[in-house]
């Protein structure tokens, strides 16, 4: 197995305060990672300078082999990165429809055959296989403003998969969601893991969850892997017992 | 429920075209004018409309760019370049200089762009003014001729009219493509979310460069047939007090909504002209008029009409689903 994504000694400063602290991890092919830790030990902010939001202070971000410090998010998202955030970001005004399409577009030929070609970019019939799989043909035509908030995070989601990345991190996807529309999130996201071979990196502080889907954990505490391992392993840590997950 | 829209909107769509046709036959050459210059100012909106009101970029600049069309156009019909290559030639100045205006727009939004975009106007302004071998400064560029078509002349003031019209419509084509393709789409996310659009490959940088250069390409063409329709052009024109007035054009018409613009310059245009009854007061009247629309109705004409249709289509679905549900209990009850 190949690693995806590499995050060598990477740091993360804010003036005085740092952040993120010498963090490297590997993540290899196919694999679901989650990145667990407290409120405030720099898991957003790992995501934000693996994804080209941030500038790390110091450090590398490797994916397939290849360095991608500077560069931007779409440059990265042309590479097969794709991503969620932690706060909802759909388009309200866009159905559903067109936000799928809006999502892989742009990685569908040139700027001119996207003017002159196909008012779709040749995705109807992805998006149509993506409204399926999220189970939101009823919604297709709904302006993404106008639906609830679990169904918003469907979207979401379901988003960040239209252009078939090879690597997808999702910020907390489950904050927020009804258990309903969790098991549902959750029976998905394995259900691509295993049709795509995509790799991801879950955040996420829903623990049954983390532990339910994730096949590794990494545990971040004040900016620095505190520990990594199985989710079994994880659990019976005292360290992590101690810093996170109470007594 | 679709199709009866739909032919509602086409028999709205034919009336209108029948009017925009007919009506000047039985105007006097005034009348004739104030529709001339709805038709120029509704195309120099409809550039702004795409900057502001699709890809979501407040600009005060769109009157520079009328201002740089009208006298590219007016400054090379003396040298001999026809018509058309003058016009063309004023839209790919503009887009030129809306693509490096754009430039700010990547590092500063809202009330800051607006005032970049301010100081442009002032700039270009300035520019006209104080050049005064190039653009005849404060006595401006007089005698502009009218366009001939292929033999036809459009000296006249109905010509004319035919003749803008014309351009109208093929430049209202234009952007209905742009607007109904890819890029289209890119813009509106470029509105709604940038942080999103950014993270799922759209280049931004290159949509908010692009949005500010076709807006201010369009402006330019509008300028171009600003110039041969007053026949006398002068740098007081194109400043600030345009600029507005093509910003209300579009907030009034409805921003982001595609005929926006062509209700917003109706309103700009004609309405001072409609309420001359009420003589000295009728700049006071339209102000009033102005500031009820946009107490009431901030989303514009349109967006108003855009929520009614919404609030009906909704109810007309209540009401189906309600019917829907007392035929299932009917049907539960006889079994």
């Amino acid at each position: 197995m190949t690693a995806v994504l590499q995050v060598r000694n990477l740091r993360k400063q804010f003036g005085g305060i740092v952040a993120v602290d010498q963090v490297s991890f590997d993540v290899m092919e196919g694999e679901i990672l989650g990145i667990i830790g407290p409120n405030g030990s720099g898991k957003s902010t790992l995501f934000n300078c693996i994804l080209g939001q941030m500038q790390p202070t110091a450090g590398d971000v490797v994916i397939d082999g290849r360095r991608v410090n500077g560069l931007r998010p779409c440059d990265l998202s042309g590479l097969g990165v794709s991503r969620t955030f932690q706060l909802l970001q759909v388009f309200p005004d866009l159905t559903v429809r067109e936000s799928l399409i809006l999502a892989g577009q742009e990685h569908r030929g040139s700027m001119i055959s996207r003017l002159f070609g196909d008012r779709e970019a040749g995705l109807g019939a992805a998006a149509e296989r993506m409204i399926q799989f999220f189970r939101l043909s009823h919604l297709a035509g709904e302006k993404a403003g106008g639906l609830s908030y679990g169904q918003q995070k469907l979207l979401d989601t379901a988003m960040a998969f239209m252009a078939g990345p090879r690597l997808v991190l999702l910020d907390e996807p489950a904050g927020g969601v009804n258990l309903t529309m969790l098991a549902k999130l959750k029976e998905r996201l394995k259900a691509l893991n295993e049709e795509t071979r995509a790799t991801f990196v879950v955040i996420e502080h829903n623990m049954d969850f983390v532990m339910s889907l994730c096949t590794r954990v990494l545990v971040l505490a004040n900016g620095r892997v505190l520990a990594e391992g199985n989710p079994a392993s994880i659990r019976a840590n005292p360290q992590v017992i101690e810093a996170y997950l109470g007594s | 429920m679709i199709a009866p829209m739909r032919i509602a909107k086409g028999i709205l769509a034919l009336g209108v075209a029948a009017y925009l046709i007919l009506a000047p036959l039985q105007m006097k050459d005034f009348g004739i004018l104030v529709m001339t210059q709805w038709t120029v100012m509704s195309m120099a909106a409809l550039g702004l409309n795409l900057t502001l009101g699709y890809a979501g970029q407040i600009s005060l600049a769109q009157a520079s760019f009328v201002g740089i069309g009208a006298y590219t156009v007016a400054l090379l019909q003396p040298l001999g370049v026809p018509f058309f290559a003058a016009f063309g030639l004023a839209g790919v100045l503009c887009f030129i200089i809306g693509w490096l205006l754009g430039y700010p727009a990547l590092r500063v939004q809202h009330h800051y762009l607006a005032f970049v975009t301010l100081a442009f106007t002032t700039v270009v302004f300035l520019v006209l003014r104080n050049e005064e071998w190039l653009t005849g400064g404060v006595y401006g560029i007089a005698n502009i001729a009218r366009p001939s078509v292929l033999g036809w002349s459009a000296g006249k003031a109905l010509g004319f009219y035919y003749f803008t019209l014309g351009i109208l419509a093929v430049v209202t084509a234009g952007v209905w493509w742009i607007l109904r393709s890819p890029w289209g789409r890119a813009f509106k996310a470029l509105r709604e979310n940038p942080v999103r659009a950014l993270s799922l490959g759209v280049d931004t940088r290159r949509y908010t460069l692009l949005a500010f250069a076709l807006g201010s390409a369009i402006g330019g063409l509008a300028g171009a047939l600003y110039a041969p329709m007053v026949q006398f052009i002068e740098p007081a024109s194109f400043g600030l007090n345009l600029s507005l007035k093509l910003l209300l054009m579009v907030i009034v018409g409805g921003s982001g909504i595609f005929f926006g613009p062509f209700v917003g310059a109706l309103f700009a245009v004609m309405m001072p002209e409609w309420l001359r009854f009420t003589e000295a007061y009728y700049l006071m009247a339209y102000a009033v008029l102005v500031m009820i629309l946009i107490a009431f109705c901030p989303t514009g004409t349109l967006g108003l009409v855009d929520r009614i249709m919404t609030f009906l289509r909704s109810r007309a679905a209540s009401e189906r689903r309600k019917s829907q549900a007392s035929l299932m209990s009917s049907e539960e009850a006889a079994q």
